[in-house]
């Protein structure tokens, strides 16, 4: 029989204007029909840091992820505000693929495309306009370097992608997304399909790429969160419950239900 | 008795309907092989027939069912494409598309003869178009845009969603994601499920026999400009077909070598359709490896 929290209880920073934001949700709710899967989310992400989303298997990070560049779209109601640069991103109005330029998502299985390396970078870039040979050719260096893959594929760039191991396909994932230069690096679980080494490679990527980008990193493995980032959020069926800082979450959680869960004494 | 047992004897049971089968496919081949060949030759292959008593080569026939296969592709290859999208892609879930699927449904299940004489009683009769390859083709469409369509849905449906994701994360449209993530994935089934299609609507006569015709009017291949009369390329002349040929020389031919000439004209439509089948694997393959970029 899993424990009773109360919803009501919560202990969900807020930052005041010394801290430049990247992104903010205000009142996000999440509906899969008459699944209510996301209750009043709000959070705000300071730039170039790592946000760790946790929380049980269920309890709402990739719903609330998904929302943040409108992938919820055509799947679920996404109601509230999403602040992006001035602008509530959640508005019918808005041209969500331009969002998606700018907030890029790496989802849970590496899903490189069927094409070559090189093809997965510059695809979307040429659909995007970018015809000019040699900077393509400087962007699949750049992304692939940022990555930290370049060194193992320079000389195989036309090899099919699917013939990377799972590891390095996800870092060609990760390459994909920050070809197109966003701003926000949305990760969902992108460890969980990886062996421990190529994990770590991974881990050390998106440190490197936080001083470039906001990253906010759905994991439901805690050692992860606590290696790598520097806020933390934490999700109970479909609510926010506690975010704060990293160190603070994993040595000072501030409510039973945060503390449990740290404690592994869930339920 | 035991379980290893039973399993035994299923195994040769299924083996058996297996060899059956092959058998059967095999003898067919063999008979028609055995029994036509010998009588194909580069005459009988490029020649011309003799309009009163059927006998003569087969090379306007030949010339004819290709013609009408290229035709009948460039009609249904881009409908059942832009069927195939929609419903795999873009039809919501709801009585408007299970109303399209059962239409598709039965339009497949719809006899070849009654969907020829459908085109002879529109095309040939009401519309005044004649016996003509354009009439054969719009007939075959008919016949050929269920199986393609739903071969196309299929096809692309079998594409992972995460390759749908990973396009739209990225900023690209539906139609964009569509059209350059998943299609090329889906390409190699899409051609295999053409060529395959291909092979049926080569051998088809049922649908022919009124809307293509039954003649094979001597044409001029020296003429490629598909607006004079006697050219090949003229979409409104009559157009008897290799299949529809083997029928009627069967069915009203008056040569005295009759059954040598049918069993000929068989061997080399089996020959052809066996070309297809190969010829669908193969491309499939290749365009699978280029696709994908994998060696
Ligand atoms: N595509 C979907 N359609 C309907 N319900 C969904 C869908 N995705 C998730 N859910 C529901 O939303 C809730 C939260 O799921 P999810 O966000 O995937 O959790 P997590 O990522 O934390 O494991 C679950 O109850 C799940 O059943
Ligand atoms: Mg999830």
């Amino acid at each position: 029989m899993l424990k009773q929290y109360s919803f009501d209880e919560t202990a969900v920073q807020t930052f005041d204007d010394s801290t430049s934001l990247a992104m903010k949700t205000e009142n996000l709710q999440v509906f899969y029909g008459a699944n209510h899967a996301m209750h009043d989310a709000n959070l705000a992400f300071p730039k170039n840091q790592i946000t760790a989303l946790i929380g049980a298997s269920g309890s709402g990070k990739s719903t609330y992820l998904r929302s943040l560049n409108r992938m919820n779209d055509g799947i679920a109601t996404v109601t509230g505000k999403i602040w992006y640069h001035q602008v509530d991103i959640n508005e019918p109005t808005v041209n969500i693929y331009e969002i998606r330029r700018h907030i890029g998502m790496v989802f849970q299985r590496p899903n490189p495309f069927a094409k070559s390396i090189r093809e997965n970078i510059v695809y979307a870039l040429r659909a995007n306009g970018l015809k000019d040979k040699a900077e393509l050719e400087e962007r699949v260096e750049k992304s692939l370097r940022g990555a930290a893959l370049w060194d193992e594929v320079k000389d195989s760039l036309d090899k099919s992608a699917l013939s990377l191991s799972g590891g390095q396909q996800q870092r060609l994932c990760i390459a994909r997304s920050i070809a197109m230069e966003p701003d926000v690096l949305l990760l969902d679980e992108p460890c969980s399909a990886l062996d421990p080494i190529s994990t770590v490679k991974v881990e050390e990527t998106l440190l490197e790429l936080q001083k470039k980008y906001t990253i906010i990193i759905v994991t439901h493995n805690m050692q992860q969160a606590a290696r790598v980032s520097s806020q933390c959020a934490f999700f109970h069926l479909g609510h926010v419950m506690e975010y704060t800082s990293t160190g603070n979450m994993f040595s000072n959680p501030q409510i039973p239900v945060t503390q449990d869960y740290i404690a592994g004494s869930f339920g | 008795m035991n379980a290893k047992r039973t399993d035994f004897l299923a195994t040769v049971i299924i083996n058996l309907i297996v060899a059956a089968v092959v058998g059967i496919l095999v003898f067919l081949l063999a008979y028609i092989l055995i029994s036509g060949l010998p009588h194909v030759s580069w005459t009988f292959l490029t020649g011309t027939t003799d309009a009163f008593s059927g006998a003569g080569g087969i090379g306007v026939q030949l010339f004819n069912s290709f013609y009408l296969l290229v035709l009948t592709m460039l009609i249904s290859i881009p409908i059942s494409l832009g069927a195939g999208i929609y419903l795999a892609e873009y039809a919501k879930d709801n009585w408007r598309t299970s109303l399209i699927r059962s239409a598709i449904e039965v339009l497949s299940s719809l006899p070849s003869v009654v969907v020829g004489l459908f085109g002879f009683l529109l095309f040939v009769v009401k519309f005044k178009i004649g016996f003509s390859v354009i009439s054969g083709a719009i007939a075959l469409t008919f016949f050929n845009l269920p199986l393609l369509t739903r071969n196309i849905e299929e096809s692309l449906s079998a594409v992972s969603r995460s390759q749908r994701e990973a396009g739209l994360s990225l900023g690209l449209s539906k139609w964009k994601t569509e059209i350059g993530i998943i299609l090329p994935v889906a390409l190699p089934g899409i051609v295999t499920g053409i060529v395959l299609s291909a092979g049926r609507v080569f051998g088809e006569a049922a649908a022919l026999i009124y809307t293509a015709g039954q003649s094979a009017p001597v044409t001029n291949f020296a003429d490629w400009n598909p607006m004079d009369a006697a050219s090949p390329l003229n979409p409104f002349r009559p157009a008897e077909t290799l299949a529809v040929h083997i029928w009627k020389v069967n069915t009203e031919g008056l040569a005295t070598n009759a059954a040598q000439l049918s069993a000929a004209a068989s061997a080399v439509l089996i020959i052809a359709v066996l070309l297809f089948n190969l010829g669908a694997r193969l491309l499939g393959n290749f365009l699978y490896r280029r696709v994908t970029a994998s060696k």
